[in-house]
């Protein structure tokens, strides 16, 4: 009975895209506004990668919002399982030699290639997010495969979020005081282009963003294990 | 022939999007209703990418000298699901620490066992 009125909600949602579908041809044409990112975005926010300079420069407001939206997910999932009571005792099964020496070895590549991606944000595909999120990907192999009971260091992990938090709202505010005098304005020189240490205040944002969702997202991976 | 080549990338989106959402209704295990809600929203990430999407384009960025402006894809929708992929991260990880409060509090994870969910 389910199943039938699934597919009869599914045949009328399916016809309604369709017939609407007709009307939007398929890579043609851009937006407006997306010209004038692709266009002046390189003046304007001086980042090789346009993305990053949509996320963290014209739209950086709503990424503050995300990053909020992130953070409320990470409470309410401790909020969820704080009450549940903790499994002391677990009869599992050591990993072998080969696989725990293997997760100690590469746990450091992989911090520093999730460190190299959220630095170079502004130049590479790339950014705060995807280097957290290989962070905790870092995290995630060394809570399967290592050989002793690691926990990640609750202090540094819940130092780093919220430093990483401060950082990109304390730099929208200063951005109130200086030059046009509106939140999260570019006030920093945006340096040569295409270069490390070029546009502005975008790499200093990405770096708090890959620290902040990096500690979040290992916290959640934390909770996660420690229930199962 | 012409009108599959044009819609492939739609026809595979809407096509997650569908398979997603008819796990959703029909299933009855509540980790399979999760699975089809992660498939659902990899459909609409494909769907957004692929309404920015340019015949021949390149990435959006100015990496190397040569590269022109006029052939560059919509840099908007791959802003929007950058986001939107970290925010599905963290609903996931959300759904997934009620499914283990259910399973605590009912001892099952049927959806027509547990008296509330039952529709």
């Amino acid at each position: 009975m389910r199943k039938i009125i699934g597919i009869i909600l599914l045949i009328i949602i399916a016809w309604g895209i369709i017939t609407s579908l007709q009307e939007m041809p398929f890579g043609t044409s851009r937006a407006k506004v997306a010209d004038h990112y692709i266009n002046k975005g390189r003046e304007e926010t001086g980042a090789a990668n346009i993305v990053t300079s949509v996320v963290v420069g014209y739209r950086s407001l709503d990424t503050l919002g995300e990053v909020t939206v992130l953070f409320l997910a990470a409470i309410g999932l401790g909020a969820v399982l704080a009450t549940i009571k903790r499994k002391e005792d677990r009869d599992t099964e050591k990993a072998s030699l080969i696989l725990s020496t293997g997760c100690r070895f590469l746990f450091p590549p992989i911090l520093l290639f999730g460190a190299y991606i959220f630095i170079h944000g502004h130049l590479t595909p790339g950014g705060g997010f995807q280097g957290g999120a290989i962070i905790a990907s870092a995290f995630v192999l060394m809570y399967l495969g290592c050989h002793e009971e690691k926990k990640i260091n609750e202090t540094g992990s819940i130092i780093s979020e919220s430093l990483g938090g401060l950082v990109f709202v304390v730099i929208g505010l200063i951005g109130l005081t200086i030059g046009t005098r509106y939140f999260l304005n570019n006030f920093l020189p945006k340096g040569e282009f295409n270069t490390l240490l070029s546009a502005g205040i975008i790499p200093i944002i990405y770096i708090a963003i890959g620290f902040k969702v990096g500690a979040e997202l290992s916290k959640i991976i934390d909770l996660l294990m420690e229930e199962s | 022939m012409s009108f599959l080549h044009n819609y492939i990338y739609y026809i595979g989106a809407f096509g997650l999007i569908f398979i997603g959402l008819f796990i959703m209704i029909a299933k009855r295990n509540y980790i399979k209703v999760i699975i089809g809600l992660s498939i659902l929203e990899t459909g609409v990430n494909l769907f957004l990418i692929a309404v920015g999407y340019i015949s021949n384009g390149t990435a959006p960025i100015f990496s190397k000298a040569g590269i022109e402006a006029e052939n560059m894809v919509d840099p908007v929708p791959q802003a929007l699901v950058l986001t939107a992929i970290v925010i599905g991260l963290a609903v996931l990880g959300l759904v997934l620490s009620l499914a283990i409060r259910l399973y605590k509090h009912y001892g099952t994870l049927n959806l027509q066992e547990i008296k509330e969910q039952r529709w």
